[in-house]
């Protein structure tokens, strides 16, 4: 329920962007989302329309990458995708791994037309 | 058509706010913690207690978060600590900038710990930096234990867990160490303490946890 407000942030960097390249027009935004990070993509995909609809934005697509949780073993370094909540490393069972990725929110980039 | 790469956090003016109010935190030795739970978890109530078994002389203050009403402030505002209401007219969980906001007027030299309660509300709050120490998350008895499975960010994100309402275990399916085993697995090792605001059962450990807390922040 708080993605129509993450919409309007990534909104503001694509403004910023597009006043740093006047004459520019800034067509895609690419965004990654952890599995950690609480938004839903369907509706940040519904509120960045809405919000860029009528405006001088369009046309503006956003493209999302959904960024899988990684663990690392902290006893052997083995990484692996953490599935059904079970933090384990695979290969030596032990119970010390670590988050590496998944907690995203990120801008990754954004395409230009100049 | 050229592609730019930005890499920076979409939150990144919250993040900012975050930094600031987080050094703030740092400078002037407040230990701030964050409060989250479902609507009715017992956020106020744990409050309550807390500040009833505060010393008269503890420099503690609270922010509290509500969509609507001063009501959680004016229960609050009974044990003579500094209390202030966010309201915040419909937005789902508290933002840097409203902590920021709210703090004006209150001297962080004069204060050890800031304690905020968030919007009840297990999803959003977990998106939301407010510069704070800790993150604490409320479970009751009378919620599911696979809450910490449904809603993993936020057990991920907190340093404790407070599983509350634990007097109400005899009347109640919960099964509280399947509720923790969950929780652990989605943040293997998490801290979990049992607590009850009506028979204070387990108080004693909560109140060691803050004050090891504050011990742990000033040694950093």
């Amino acid at each position: 329920m708080h993605e129509l407000g993450i919409a309007a942030s990534i909104l503001e960097s694509v403004e910023k962007e597009a006043q740093r390249r006047p004459g520019a027009h800034i067509s895609k935004v690419g965004v990654k989302i952890g599995e950690l990070a609480g938004v839903d993509q369907d509706a940040l995909q519904f509120g960045f329309e809405v919000l860029v609809k009528d405006t001088d934005f369009e046309p503006l697509a956003l493209e999302l990458e959904y960024v899988p949780r990684i663990q690392r073993c902290s006893m052997c370094s083995h990484e692996f995708r953490m599935t059904e909540f079970d933090p384990r490393c695979p290969l030596c069972a032990d119970f010390a791994t670590v988050c590496v990725s998944g907690e995203e929110l990120d801008i990754a980039y954004m395409e230009v037309d100049e | 058509m050229n592609r730019i790469a930005v890499e920076k956090k979409v939150l990144n003016e919250n993040q900012i706010l975050a930094d600031q109010l987080r050094e703030r935190y740092r400078q002037n030795d407040v230990l701030c913690v964050n409060l989250v739970s479902s609507p009715g978890s017992g956020k106020t109530a744990l409050l309550e207690r807390t500040l009833e078994r505060m010393d008269k002389s503890s420099r503690v203050a609270v922010l509290t978060g509500d969509l609507q009403t001063e009501n959680d402030a004016k229960r609050l505002a009974k044990f003579g600590f500094p209390v202030k209401q966010i309201t915040t007219g419909g937005t789902c969980h508290l933002d840097a900038k409203m902590i920021g906001r709210h703090l004006e007027g209150w001297p962080l030299e004069d204060l050890d710990l800031l304690i905020v309660e968030n919007v009840g509300n297990l999803v959003c709050p977990s998106s939301y930096d407010l510069g704070e120490d800790a993150k604490i998350v409320l479970l009751s008895t009378t919620e599911g234990e696979d809450k910490p499975l449904k809603y993993p960010s936020i057990f991920f994100k907190s340093e404790l867990m407070l599983l509350t309402k634990i007097d109400l275990l005899p009347y109640v399916p919960f099964k509280a160490e399947l509720a923790k085993e969950n929780a652990r697995r989605v943040h293997p090792g998490m801290e979990i303490i049992d607590v009850s605001s009506t028979t204070g059962e387990g108080l004693d450990h909560w109140m060691e946890w803050l004050s090891a807390r504050q011990k742990k922040r000033a040694n950093v």
